[in-house]
């Protein structure tokens, strides 16, 4: 009865208490939101009430900033008949045949992961999978896109084995394979290290799950974990504010402690009772909790909600309403049930060990009237807090620096010119922290559990088998490049596009949707909002080209510290199917005596490069070309050459260009390779420019012609570069320079284990 | 009729469809049996799959010792049933005491997946019968607990009755005497942390090598009706 005796705030009070004077500043509201509020509710609002305003009005639930701008997706998204839920769902979900649809989302989880590297990064892939969960899928994988700042900074000690851990465990433990993904350092992540996951998950057409909460009469269960204090004010105040400088502000305690064990049972549990028909709408909790779920479920339905709070099952003593309602405990999800069904989906759910409590009932009132011990303490519009959040037009200025920038260009640095200058180019290259290998990380992840990883680290895009029958499956990359799209928001957001796009066609599958994850510094800065709005177009327009639409996704802002921000950095994960996984084009070198060639144009494009940052700190010029035409037909022809069976190995040239490319393929066969460069071609520029749009593949024998005419058929250039051959030592680059194997391997392997004392 | 080879789900099995698969892919009928119910539903042999069961709480495999199923598996085996643990499953079988022996913390103290090459050191078990002793095959090896620790007495113990069935070529893990797997006395149960079941074709592992693990039960059961007694 301790409760009855705290003086709650209800509604009650509220109205006889006009003038309290009520902490919205502190909650992070602005003054006319505050006042915004007080006019919808006609009088001041609860405690309670206060909390989730400022929760759902936070920049990470609102979008306030964002939103028109990413106006621009919704507009421009090509119609396709594979979308079945789009932007604005829990995540985006594309048909794959008739029977078979998929659902995949990228999100981040930056700020926590920076305050508490190890539970930030676990939560967030938890969160992701719990999105995948919602829309009625079994997750099936993840990927885990990261950055860091410099390697050998003290503080990335401290937060990359934490984030990597993270991940590690949760997908480890829930049971997910991780097939992918990327890991750079730069000093711009330095206090603002990026942690964006992805999931992916299948199901029967037939099983699309809803977030409404219809039916008047229907029951609102809470399943799983119990509700606890960690995370309270995780979205307002952490992941909506900027970090200060002096690094004083203790957030800790606003970042959730992740459970795996509890979301392998909800996985089950959920999916049990979507497959018996026992589920009108479900929604996860994730940032936000409670508030976020209830306004959102209630906002979707047709009617109102009525829940008593104190049925919420607590795992710590003396919990306000306000902090039930804004607790990000994880593990949670929320069920509408038809009440004749309620009992049934308890004793499943009791069945797995897992919590299930009913807590409320949909109503036609229209409200979201939440009671604690009887006392009402929040009576609100659901739709005001889920839907008709503030709406921002921030100031938009271009930077001042920008021409500066662009004239400033890496191609007039000094280069390397002897032969074995340039040597010693591949191999300083192929150990630099961005290029070198990464399996210090990726052996920490699970690749393999479910059974159907095809393709996995280090392929250019995950692959993964949806029917064992069939053969149908998938394929999917994440890439982001904060250089480029420094230097030019908008074609790094399309070159961003452009390389997943191309890295999931290599592998042979069709790209058919986008899932973006937009990280900035902050929306409060005129030139942030600039890049930001480059960005969303270079992405929007790209895909409308591209012909594939965007599924969803998240924003991130306030990545910066004090006045510095990150590179804008847009990550793009793009999804394709494949036919037959059995037909998958590899990365590798294929067998002896197959001809190596590269398709694609190479010119000579510095600026941004991973060269220009590595040999010389140096960021500034324009980025290259990025032509969307080409990489279209690039990927047509890649499907056709999957298809066919005609080629052996195909591997993307991205960061690095031509000659990690070549290290990564020699590394990963086992085979050597002969190169000669073409005539007149300077081998500096050849080995290291950035240009997009090209591809290093593996011939077998007797298609060298078949492949040629596929791609003269599409004015495809392509450039005979050499032979693979078991008896050559490494890479062999006639004219120039030889580098054995174990030089290779040893320049390449190791790095990230040894800068972190290992 | 195919041999039944029941696959326990305990609340954080990862992968009982994995090793349902390779039960299929071998010949054999998979039945999923359920932690928390004591029926082996006339099963020929069980197969406990790795995971995290109740969430490796107090210790891995310390709880699912408790459970219902594997009272009726201790019973079982006692009589002869095969009996397969796989990572979580192998810890499983040491913390019931069917097994010898302890998994610990990997001496480098993380989780890592590697392939990993693996010596079959003996086929005088019901799940490696068909394999050639001295043979090499690669199975994932993914655990973050998987150093086989045993007393000296004990290991000697083991090497000596020829009990020591899988040994690691590249010890990912600090396993004491390269250790990777290990059988009972009367050969029918098998405990091994690299994961057999993962290893069931070149598409999605590392070799289709692992095959050889169901197949083996199976001829282990076919032989064990005609001559109705343990192979060794």
């Amino acid at each position: 009865m301790s409760h009855l005796n705290v003086a709650v705030d209800t509604v009650g009070v509220a109205d006889a208490t006009p003038d309290e004077k009520q902490p919205w500043a502190e909650l992070g509201l602005k003054e006319d939101e505050y006042q915004r509020i007080r006019e919808i509710l006609g009088r001041r609002p609860t405690q309670s009430e206060l909390a989730m305003y400022s929760i759902m009005w936070s920049e990470h639930c609102s979008y306030k900033s964002s939103k028109v701008h990413l106006r621009q997706f919704g507009e421009k998204n090509p119609k396709t008949p594979r979308l079945l839920a789009g932007i604005g769902e829990n995540a985006g979900v594309i048909a794959i045949d008739e029977n078979i649809a998929v659902t995949f989302k990228v999100e981040s989880h930056n700020h926590p992961s920076y305050v508490e590297p190890k539970q930030g990064a676990a939560t967030g892939v938890g969160g992701i999978i719990r999105d995948i969960i919602a829309m009625g899928a079994r997750p099936i994988a993840v990927m885990d896109s990261l950055r860091f700042g410099a390697i050998d900074h003290p503080d990335t000690a401290r937060v990359l084995p934490g984030v990597v851990d993270g991940v590690g465990h949760y997908g480890n433990c829930v049971g997910l394979p991780n097939i992918g993904g990327e890991t750079y350092f730069d000093p711009c992540y330095q206090g603002n290290p990026l942690v964006n996951a992805l999931s992916v998950g299948v199901m029967p057409r037939s099983r699309l799950q809803s977030m409404q909460a219809s039916g008047v009469g229907n029951t609102v269960i809470l399943l799983g974990a119990k509700t606890g204090r960690d995370g309270i004010g995780g979205v307002s105040v952490l992941a909506s504010a900027t970090f200060s400088e002096s690094g004083e502000d203790d957030a800790r305690p606003s970042v959730q402690v992740g459970d795996p064990f509890t979301e392998k049972l909800l996985i089950e549990v959920c999916l049990e009772l979507f497959d018996a028909g026992l589920v009108v709408g479900v929604q996860d909790l994730g940032g936000a909790g409670l508030t976020c779920a209830l306004s959102e479920t209630a906002a979707a339905g047709d009617g109102g909600m009525h829940v008593d709070l104190e049925l919420v099952p607590l795992r710590a003593k003396g919990m306000e309403p306000q902090d039930i309602l804004a607790s990000e405990s994880q593990e949670r999800m929320l069920l509408i049930v038809d009440p004749a069904k309620a009992e049934e989906v308890l004793a499943r759910s009791r069945r797995w060990g897992l919590l299930a409590t009913e807590i409320g009932t949909v109503t036609d009132t229209g409200r979201l009237v939440i009671d604690f011990h009887g006392q009402t303490v929040v009576d609100v519009p659901p739709k005001s807090l889920a839907d008709e959040g503030p709406v921002y037009h921030r100031p938009i200025a271009e930077p001042n620096d920008l021409q500066l920038i662009a004239v400033d260009r890496a191609e007039t640095l000094p280069r390397p010119t002897s032969d074995e200058e340039i040597r010693q180019t591949v191999l300083d290259m192929a150990a630099s922290p961005n290029l070198c290998d990464k399996s210090w990380i990726t052996e920490q992840y699970d690749s393999s559990v479910f059974g159907n990883t095809v393709l996995g680290t280090p392929h250019d895009a995950g692959v993964v088998r949806l029917d064992e029958t069939t053969g149908v499956g998938i394929a999917i990359s994440l890439d982001g490049n904060g250089r480029f799209a420094r230097l030019d928001p908008y074609v790094g957001a399309q070159l961003s596009l452009a390389e997943a796009y191309r890295n999931v066609a290599v592998t042979g599958a069709t790209p058919i949707a986008i899932s973006d994850c937009l990280n900035f510094g902050s929306p409060e800065d005129p030139h942030v909002m600039w890049q930001f709005e480059r960005a969303v177009t270079g992405i929007a327009d790209g895909c409308q080209k591209l012909d594939i639409p965007v599924t969803g996704g998240n924003v991130s802002f306030y990545n910066q510290t004090g006045r510095d921000a990150i590179h804008p950095t847009p990550v793009i994960g793009v999804l394709g199917v494949i036919g037959d996984v059995r037909r998958r084009i590899p990365l590798g070198l294929g067998k002896t005596g197959d001809t190596i060639a590269l398709i694609g144009e190479t010119r000579e494009e510095l600026s941004g490069s991973e060269w220009a940052s590595v040999k010389h700190g140096h960021l500034g010029g324009v980025p290259p070309i990025v032509d969307l035409d080409h990489e279209m037909k690039l990927a047509e022809l890649m499907s056709r050459l999957a298809e066919t069976e005609q080629l052996a190995a195909a591997h993307d040239l991205s960061e690095g260009g031509l000659a990690q490319t070549l290290v990564e393929a020699i590394c990963h066969s086992g085979l050597g390779a002969q190169i000669l460069l073409p005539e007149g071609a300077d081998p500096f520029t050849y080995l290291f420019s950035e240009s997009s749009g090209r591809v290093l593949v593996v011939i077998p024998r007797g298609q060298e012609l078949a492949v040629r005419t596929a791609c003269e058929q599409r004015a495809l250039p392509i450039t005979p570069l050499g032979v693979t051959d078991a008896n050559t030592d490494g890479l062999h680059l006639r004219d120039h320079f030889d580098i054995g194997r174990a030089e290779l391997e040893a320049s390449w392997k190791g790095r990230i284990g040894a800068q972190l004392g290992e | 009729m195919s041999a039944r080879i029941g696959v326990v789900t305990f609340p954080g099995s990862l992968d009982d469809r994995d090793a349902a698969r390779a039960v299929r892919l071998a010949g054999g009928e998979p039945v999923a049996l359920w932690h928390d119910d004591a029926a082996l539903a006339g099963v020929d042999a069980v197969f406990l799959p790795g995971g995290f069961s109740y969430g490796d709480s107090l210790r891995c495999g310390a709880i699912a010792r408790f459970s219902q199923v594997m009272d009726t598996v201790k019973a079982a085996a006692a009589q002869g049933m095969p009996v397969l643990g796989v990572c979580n499953g192998f810890q499983v079988l040491c913390e019931s005491h069917l097994l010898p022996g302890a998994l610990v913390r990997n001496a480098h103290l993380r989780y890592r997946n590697r392939p990993a090459r693996l010596r079959v050191e003996t086929s005088r078990t019901a799940w490696t019968r068909l394999y050639q002793p001295g043979a090499e095959v690669v199975f994932p090896a993914k655990h973050g607990e998987g150093r086989y620790v045993a007393d000296e007495a004990v290991l000697d113990e083991l090497e000596a009755d020829g009990r020591v069935v899988f040994r690691y070529l590249d010890n990912p893990n600090g396993s004491m005497r390269d250790i990777a797997g290990v059988t009972n006395e009367a050969g029918n149960v098998v405990g091994l942390m690299p994961h057999p079941e993962h290893a069931v074709d070149e598409l999605t592992g590392p070799s289709d090598d692992g095959l050889g693990v169901v197949a083996s039960v199976l001829a282990h059961l076919t032989g064990a009706a005609d001559t109705s007694g343990v192979s060794r």
